[in-house]
């Protein structure tokens, strides 16, 4: 897990196993002390986990397999959609979080690979255009399909949804421990959703290292070369949109059950760039690094939220610039300069692919 | 069959817009095999330019004809868009033309999304209503279809430029450097051609040629906003491959290929799908023929060019 441990920075390099276990501290500590700053804080930590989560997801396609997805948010509305589905009143069915989240795991997935595989051959600007487009067909369904049958209830999207329960407990209610102390629904989903980052990881750095990972960043450096030495191209690259995909369902269902309100407005085109800005802005292609991205990119907006309306209100008098255009500007620029300045991110990837060098691992290396 | 007919209009209408920008994507596409991303944003910049410099002469000018309000505003808007369309290929595409194949990419959807954010800036959110400065009373051309003189003007106009570009491309010794140029870099810098300087000019002309596409677009529908460039540059690229992108003709014609289609096909949706959908889902039938152009036959229409370059 050492590469993990470089998202913290110099520690990570030197000594990598005190910079895990910060890591872990931060990671346990961190809902407490944005509590401290009010529950919206502990909510925009929330949200920022489902952006780790999409980042992973998403990295494994553009960063492993080189295969630009610009309609990458659309698996994360498959998601949200089928927990609305089944699990609100709007069809009258709640089903248990056992059945749905796989449930929408697996149709996220299969929207992976009919996109997969019609686009197989193109090359990376035709497929980031026709990912696009996929992305907007779907945010264009959920938008009209109200008639003859009301499926998706249009823009106004789908409410009362409802949330998660694991093991008994309804995370919306809170944990009762004692009589005196209650842990809030908050916490409740900020710890669940970190156990996901943290499967996600641990699944995504096994199969970096696995032949599948392998012959993805083969694929990715020279796709006729890596044909030539045996891989089945074909199936990777499906095999990279369906797992893709699936991070992306897992993640929408979460945030349905956390949101309890779903809208097409959540899906639009915005979001697939917000987070292929994470991606790059962090360091395509290294976990780390798309770590990094995702939190510095969903916690720098909220920052300047607090930070540069004030400031225009004391200055101005009046607010110029609100907080979405703040947000558009900044991941804009992200992504803009840091093409142009720094291409491989704040925490760049490794160049080489042996097993010894991604797992660190010394007697491997022997 | 007047349903039919007045489809058709429409859809040249549309079809000639799209022709005109579908231009810009494939003479840039032809020379840097870049997709310039951040073209659907010039023409809105163009649209909102324009809109501007309308108002301003309409306050500052008062009484002249309808006509040069039209002309100063596209007469604005045309080197505005141009000085952008330099400025964005000088700043964010020259310094990446020799990095990995992704890098122009993701910094031209970045150069996108940051001209919808200053327009946001500028411009604020609001849709603002374009000026009718062209008649909109539809006249009767056959018994049952009408046409708008906006509608006339807008074909009228993408003709005139489409002509003028096939002309400056084909018969003039800059077009000879453009063809050159899109052809090899290095032999043609090797036999003279300032090639920076004819890639620069190809953004140039192809800004230019949007400003003119947003004004008629917001001619069309009487509304200017800053995201109003979205739709008709992601379409006019769906053109631009349809006719076999890097091919200039062929832009043309999937430009007018794709106005149809969805002209048609928003008009019969509803009777052919039994009401389960509606014209709110014409938007889907560019990305439709995106797709099946891209799988079944990636070198477009007219395209010579193999879209599998690994």
């Amino acid at each position: 897990m050492n590469d993990i441990s470089q998202a913290i920075p110099f520690l990570g390099k030197r000594n990598p196993k005190a910079a895990l276990f910060a890591l872990v501290v931060i990671a346990l500590v961190s809902p407490v002390v944005a509590a401290m700053f009010g529950n919206t804080w502990v909510r925009i930590l929330n949200f920022a986990m489902l952006y780790i989560l999409l980042s992973i997801g998403l990295n494994l396609v553009v960063g492993f397999a080189g295969l630009l997805d610009l309609g990458y948010i659309a698996f994360y509305a498959v998601g949200a959609y089928t927990w609305a589905f089944l699990a609100s009143p709007h069809f009258g069915l709640h089903l248990p979080f056992w059945i749905v989240l796989p449930l929408g795991a697996g149709f996220a997935a299969l929207a992976g690979i009919a996109l997969g595989f019609p686009t197989l051959r193109l090359r990376g600007d035709y497929l980031a255009i026709v990912t696009l487009g996929f992305g907007e067909i779907v945010r264009i369904f959920m938008n009209n399909l109200t008639h003859p049958v009301n499926i998706t209830n249009g823009p106004q999207g789908i409410d009362q949804i409802d949330g998660m329960s694991l093991f008994g407990l309804d995370l919306n209610r809170g944990l009762q421990i004692t009589e005196g102390f209650q842990v809030k629904s908050l916490f409740l989903y900020y710890y669940v959703f970190l156990a996901f980052v943290v499967l996600a990881v641990i699944l995504v750095k096994r199969i970096q290292v696995s032949r599948i990972g392998r012959a993805w960043a083969a694929i990715r450096d020279d796709e006729l070369a890596a044909k030539a030495i045996g891989i089945n191209t074909r199936n990777l690259k499906l095999l990279a949109f369906a797992m893709g995909a699936t991070f992306g369902g897992v993640s929408g269902g979460l945030f349905g059950a956390f949101q309890g309100f779903v809208s097409p407005e959540s899906f639009t085109l915005m979001e697939s760039i917000a987070i292929l800005t994470m991606i790059v802005f962090g360091g395509m292609g290294n976990l780390a690094g798309v770590i990094v991205g995702a939190l510095a990119l969903s916690f720098l907006p909220e920052v300047l939220r607090y930070i540069a309306l004030p400031v225009q209100m004391a200055i101005f008098g009046k607010v110029f610039l609100d907080p979405e255009v703040l947000r558009m500007l900044l991941l804009s620029l992200a992504m803009i300069l840091m093409m142009l300045l720094k291409p491989a991110g704040l925490v760049p990837a490794q160049s080489r692919y042996s097993k010894a060098d991604l797992l660190g691992d010394k007697e491997i290396a022997q | 069959m007047q349903t039919l007919l007045q489809q058709i209009i429409n859809g040249l209408v549309v079809g000639s817009v799209y022709a005109v920008v579908a231009l810009g994507y494939t003479m840039v596409y032809g020379i840097l095999g870049l997709i310039n991303f951040a073209h659907g944003d010039v023409l809105m910049v163009g649209a909102l330019v324009a809109y501007t410099a309308i108002t301003f002469f309409q306050a500052a000018i008062p009484g002249l004809s309808p006509i040069v309000y039209f002309a100063l505003g596209l007469m604005v808007a045309m080197p505005a868009c141009m000085v952008i369309g330099y400025t964005i290929e000088r700043t964010a595409y020259r310094r990446l033309r020799n990095a990995p194949r992704l890098a122009p990419l993701i910094t031209a959807i970045g150069v996108s999304f940051l001209l919808q954010t200053l327009a946001m800036i500028i411009w604020g959110r609001n849709y603002h209503s374009f000026p009718q400065l062209i008649q909109t009373a539809p006249i009767e051309v056959v018994t049952g279809v009408f046409m708008t003189p906006v509608q006339m003007t807008t074909v009228g106009l993408s003709a005139a430029m489409m002509v003028g570009l096939v002309l400056l491309v084909t018969r003039t010794n800059m077009g000879r450097a453009m063809r050159a140029t899109a052809e090899n870099h290095r032999v043609a810098s090797l036999m003279g051609v300032d090639t920076n300087g004819i890639i620069a000019l190809t953004f140039i002309i192809g800004s230019a040629l949007a400003a003119v596409a947003g004004v008629m677009i917001a001619s069309n529908y009487g509304v200017a906003h800053y995201s109003m460039g979205f739709m008709p540059g992601l379409k006019a690229f769906t053109a631009a491959v349809l006719g076999g992108i890097g091919n200039l003709a062929g832009a043309m014609v999937g430009g007018i290929v794709l106005g149809l289609v969805e002209a048609i096909g928003a008009g019969y949706i509803e009777t052919w799908s039994g009401g389960w959908l509606n014209s709110s889902y014409q938007d889907i039938f560019a990305f439709i023929i995106l797709g099946i152009v891209l799988i079944f036959r990636p070198t477009g229409l007219l395209g010579e060019r193999v879209a599998d370059r690994a």
